[in-house]
């Protein structure tokens, strides 16, 4: 062993073999370091200290520069520490520190905790040691707190300093806790000449400074009177800062913060001037004047070398942005991102982005503009701002009605270029163009040139989710072209209603009933109808339709003969031809695909196929026409037609994320506790994989989603109207389970609505519409007074963006405040130990005239006085002393999180005794709820498929989830198809 | 405080990594290898600061400075005021090139336990100890002189140890 042992230290390679080793070595580094790490697994092991410590060095160098891993290394690392020469114990701590996280670490070389060593190199470092000590420990506060406040009034400079970094790091962490020291902090501030310490101290007073008015008055003078005096910039730079950030309500120390800003930004030092845009980045929100006044500066930082200013720059000029020149910067910005390399064109189109979505498109009043200007930013070269925009323009749709012909146009010119659909980046742009061309096709000018547009070859270049989206837009076209052409009055009717008042007498029909179909069906006419007659009667209702809305066609007719002139182009091109060769062209171009292994293609082209091949039948057979409107309506594709029509025109409104929350539970139903027996209903079914659509008999699911418009079939084609009814039944009796309480109500009343205008009219009206009342939970009722023509913006009222959870301050610096407030109050009310000290003593009547309050009441710290007193003759008692006041801190300041952790659990408590009986919809609400809302199509389909698998539903769950559904239809229509499915298949049972 | 200094070369091969939070040793390469990767793509006689918190974390602030075939990158919080960490790489390199004389990327490589020496007492634990590079100075001879009085009573292991502790 000796042997060995001797032999490896004669021949061990030092530190510096290895390094000229690696640097001569020819087998490659990693061969060569893999064999070093062999020597020193073995050299480690050895009892000479010499040999260890080295083979430790070796190690250490190999960790920190090549990467090799060596916390197998560290308890070699602690013996090496113990060593009694300093040169290994230099190794070993080194080593340490790479090793072993400080929780295991012991304190380093020549330091005890305490700062009082003789030396003044030792107790410097104890300082600076200090404060991972207190990180670790806590309790370490308390034995050293004192001295350390003590270090702050030291007359050697570095101590001094290093003291003052320590409280800085303290104080960013919780000033509350360090508001008494003020007192020592300022004298080092008006006394201190060195710029280190000034600086640090000067970190300390922005944190403290706006917890104490006061205090902020008093340094003022003192930070203005330094920025004037001194030359050092850094110094100067925190003056600006603390300034800026904390005193900036001081209008001179502003100015003078200003004329500093200035001189930065046209420094020629590009440090300084990056500085100085920072700072005037700080500046902006309050003091925007200072920005304006240094524009020019700022905009020509946006084409400079470095890249950090053009990016600071940039947020400048984002920050300049009102509602009146937010065009015109946004021309500009545009320009400059055309010119731009890729990153910072991305940066600049990614700001413009950002800040016109802020706050729900707070400063754009002009959404045509806005519109537009999103097309165009799709087509710069460099744009990789696909996501972005590709939620702006959904949300814009589904927020701003007046924008929608523009959104029109613009996915129509998006669309329409084959170019475009060759450019990766754009493909989110084109899902959305092709989403707001389907949802909102009425609108569109040429229905046919979308569907064209839609099934170019070129489409083949998209990836499979967004080719879905692109055909369930074709059903959707298809759709309105086929309603329009066999009903072409209501479609007329439909579209006018949007932009042009209704005839008088339709009006007040349309609106008496409060129906949301209102709009363009033919349904919500007749339940009016039937309603004011013989009453209401959800099961006639489907029967009666037919009829009902042949005389209203008439009706209409007559009433909107001269309204829908101008939209005679429109009902010009619905010609016999036009739908057969619509037909033809969407048969040829989808029947390739309806053999596609993606299974979202392949459901929505059958979905599209299967309609066609519902409906062209009769039509085909009716291609020449005959006698007109009349006969057309008594076709089962026009029935068929109707529905889908009125289910995909129905208007979509943004959805909050705490939606759900607002739907209160319904009485009358019982549903179990959890849903642990869903795995035995569900059996095989896997949770959200996209295997489901194939689940069951996988074939005649795909045909399903046509299923219940299949005319020919009556007894598939029954539920569906009966479902249909159902509903309406469920309407008329439960619907207001579905209204929003009357405060929420209220609260919304700010915002106009968006789908709706004539929602105020009735609200007594018995024949509310489930849909309807959904929506009016989330859309408002109209503003009296509105200054400006500016479009109608849906807000929601609550929970726009998702909520932040309040970041709770780590229990750990809890812990340690905790203790520094022990400490401080213990200096102001234990008199023996602090008047032994004269500093602290003069410290302490200072700290009475300035009158800073700690958060702690005064009779907490009358009974710590009193604890004191009367326990101070017993030192024995001291433990039971540090317990009280570890109570009473429980219930006082940091008490905060836990009363409310208490009311919490209460509620808890009380919600579970509430909440005994929970509910399908309950987890459904759930589900929906946690997921965002373009996500939950899986979770909800595979909830239907449970629900139809499982058990029947009752009506009012039904009608919940196709409430659900109803909302989530945003993007998937499939799933909302499937929906219906579901819903029809199920109500069977009853 | 301050999170981390490198000292790296132009092709981006650490010469010294000091990380004042615990961080694994794969991590510590990654920071290094993405500290890398920006410093590389910014032109010259450009400002010193980089926006580190992509990459080190919220509150985080990176300055460098580039001399001859090195960087010299520390890491820091909000603490920490920037210019004057820049004049702290200054202190630093100023406190080599004395104790060096002249110093090259070479000195660096074979230096290492020195070079460690040397930060230690400028930063400790993240701590901002001295800024005056002769004080510096003074008490890196100091230990030097502690570490060879130390080794010069070592009794056996003789060979390579004495070569290289003159």
């Amino acid at each position: 062993m000796a042997g060995t042992s001797i032999m490896d230290s004669l021949f061990q390679r030092t530190l510096e073999d290895l390094i000229k080793g690696l640097r001569l070595q020819l087998v490659g580094e990693s061969a060569f370091v893999s064999k070093a790490l062999e020597e020193i697994r073995r050299e480690i092991k050895s009892t000479d200290p010499h040999t260890k410590s080295t083979a430790l060095q070796k190690l250490t160098y190999l960790n920190s520069l090549h990467g090799v891993d060596m916390s197998w290394a560290a308890f070699h690392a602690v013996e090496v520490t113990s060593s009694a020469r300093f040169h290994h114990k230099k190794i070993g701590y080194l080593a340490g520190l790479a090793v072993v996280p400080l929780r295991h670490r012991r304190n380093p070389p020549h330091h005890q905790p305490a700062p009082q060593g003789p030396h003044r190199r030792q107790r410097v470092r104890a300082i600076a040691t200090i404060l991972k000590i207190f990180s670790k420990y806590p309790d370490a506060v308390r034995v050293c707190f004192k001295r350390l406040v003590e270090n702050l009034e030291s007359s050697d400079l570095q101590t001094a300093s290093a003291a003052v970094g320590v409280f800085c790091e303290l104080t960013a962490k919780d000033p509350k806790s360090y508001l008494p020291l003020a007192p020592e902090f300022y004298r080092i501030l008006v006394d201190s000449r060195n710029n280190w310490v000034l600086i640090k101290v000067l970190k300390i007073f922005a944190k403290l400074a706006p917890l104490e008015p006061r205090l902020a008055k008093r340094i003022v003078e003192p930070i203005c009177e330094h920025m004037r005096r001194t030359g050092a910039k850094s110094l100067i730079f925190e003056c600006i800062w603390t300034i800026v950030t904390s005193l900036s309500e001081y209008e001179s120390a502003m100015k003078l913060a200003a004329a500093n800003i200035r001189e930065f930004l046209v420094d020629d030092d590009p440090n300084l001037k990056y500085l100085g845009l920072q700072a005037l980045l700080v500046v902006a929100p309050k003091h925007l004047w200072v920005v304006l006044e240094n524009k020019e500066v700022v905009i020509k930082s946006l084409s400079d070398v470095d890249y950090n200013i053009k990016l600071e720059a940039l947020r400048l000029v984002m920050a300049m942005v009102s509602e009146d020149n937010v065009a015109e910067i946004c021309r500009v910005l545009v320009n400059y991102a055309l010119k731009s390399d890729p990153e910072f064109c991305n940066e600049i189109l990614g700001s413009i982005l950002s800040t016109c979505c802020s706050n729900v498109y707070e400063i754009i009043s002009d959404f045509d503009w806005y519109v537009s200007l999103l097309g165009e930013i799709s087509r710069i070269p460099h744009c990789q701002k696909g996501e972005e925009i590709e939620s702006q323009l959904i949300d814009i749709g589904m927020r701003v009605k007046d924008g929608r012909p523009e959104l029109i146009r613009v996915g129509r010119d998006l669309l329409i270029d084959p170019a475009l659909l060759g450019n990766p980046f754009l493909h989110r742009i084109l899902s959305a163009a092709a989403w707001v061309s389907g949802e909102y096709v009425k609108f569109s000018k040429n229905p046919f040139e979308l569907v064209e547009a839609l099934l170019q070859p070129r489409t083949s270049l998209l990836p499979p989710s967004i080719r879905a989206v692109y055909i369930q837009s074709v059903l959707k076209v298809l759709t309105f072209c086929v309603h329009s052409y066999l009903l072409p009055i209501e479609a007329v009717a439909s579209s006018s209603s949007c932009s042009v008042d209704l005839e008088p007498g339709v009006t007040d029909s349309v609106s008496g009933t409060e129906c949301p179909e209102s709009t363009d069906s033919p349904t919500c006419e007749a339940l009016a109808d039937s309603e004011q007659g013989e009453g209401f009667n959800p099961r006639a209702l489907n029967q009666s339709i037919e009829d009902l809305s042949t005389e209203n066609g008439a009706d209409t007719i007559v009433t909107h003969g001269q309204i829908s002139s101008s939209y005679s182009f429109k009902k010009d091109c619905f010609t016999p031809g036009s739908i057969a060769s619509l037909f033809d062209l969407i048969e040829t171009s989808l029947g390739p695909l309806s053999g596609s292994h993606e299974v979202e293609i392949q459901e929505r082209v059958r979905n599209v196929l299967g309609l066609i091949g519902l409906i062209q039948g009769e039509i085909r057979g009716c291609l020449v026409p005959k006698e007109g409107n009349i006969e057309k309506k008594e076709l089962k594709a026009s029935e068929v037609i109707t529905m889908m029509h009125d289910a995909f025109s129905e208007d979509l409104g943004p959805v909050p994320l705490s939606a759900q929350e607002k739907v209160p539970i319904p009485d009358g139903i019982v549903l179990k506790e959890n849903l642990s027996d869903l795995e035995e209903v569900c059996g095989d079914i896997q949770f959200p994989t996209s295997s489901l659509f194939s689940l069951g008999r996988p074939h005649s699911g795909e045909r399903d989603g046509v299923a219940p418009f299949k005319s020919q079939n009556k007894e598939e084609s029954e539920p569906s109207t009966e479902s249909t009814s159902l509903l309406a039944e469920h309407r008329k009796r439960h619907g207001l389970y579905y209204l929003p309480s009357e405060k929420k109500d209220i609260i919304s009343n700010d915002y106009p609505p968006a789908n709706d205008h004539k929602l105020q009219d009735n609200v007594n009206d018995d024949a509310e519409d489930l849909v309807k009342l959904t929506e009016q939970s989330f859309l408002t009722k109209k503003k009296p007074n509105q200054a400006r023509p500016r479009p109608v913006v849906v807000k929601l009222d609550e929970g726009d963006e998702v909520p932040i959870a309040a970041k709770r301050p780590e229990s750990r610096d809890d812990l340690i405040s905790g203790a520094v407030r022990d400490v401080l109050l213990g200096n102001e009310v234990m008199p023996s130990s602090s008047r032994s000290n004269p500093s602290d003593k003069s410290s302490s009547k200072r700290r009475g005239k300035e009158k800073i309050n700690i958060d702690q009441p005064s009779e907490l710290k009358e009974d710590l006085a009193n604890v004191v007193k009367s326990e101070l003759g017993n030192p024995n008692s001291r433990r039971s002393k540090h317990r009280t006041r570890g109570k009473e801190r429980k219930h006082r300041s940091p008490g905060k999180n836990g009363e409310e952790r208490e009311e919490n659990g209460q509620d808890k408590q009380k919600s579970s005794h509430r909440h005994a009986r929970v509910t399908w919809n309950h987890h459904l609400g759930k589900a929906a709820e946690n997921l965002n809302y373009k996500a939950p199509c899986n979770i909800l389909f595979w909830t239907l498929r449970v629900a139809s698998v499982g058990r029947a539903f009752n009506a009012l769950e039904l009608a919940y989830i196709y409430n659900i559904s109803r909302k989530m239809k945003q993007i998937d229509e499939s799933s909302y198809l499937q929906a219906w499915v579901c819903i029809s298949r199920t109500s069977n049972a009853f | 405080m301050i999170r981390a200094v490198m000292v790296m070369n132009t092709l981006g091969k650490p010469r010294l990594t000091k990380f004042y939070d615990f961080q694994h040793v794969e991590q510590q390469q990654e920071l290094i290898r993405r500290v890398y990767a920006v410093l590389c793509s910014r032109p010259e006689n450009v400002s010193n600061f980089v926006e580190a918190e992509s990459i080190f974390g919220p509150d985080t602030r990176l300055v460098y400075k580039h001399y001859a075939t090195l960087y010299f990158v520390f890491v820091f919080d909000s603490s920490e005021n920037e210019l004057a960490m820049l004049d702290l790489i200054q202190v630093f390199v100023e406190t080599l090139d004395k104790c060096f004389k002249n110093i090259c990327e070479l000195d660096i490589v074979f230096n290492y336990s020195k070079l460690h020496t040397i930060l230690d007492e400028i930063i400790f634990g993240g701590q901002v100890l001295e800024t005056s590079s002769t004080e510096v100075v003074k008490a890196v001879e100091e230990i030097s002189k502690l570490e060879s009085a130390a080794n010069a009573i070592i009794p056996k292991s003789v060979s390579g140890w004495l070569s290289r502790s003159t």
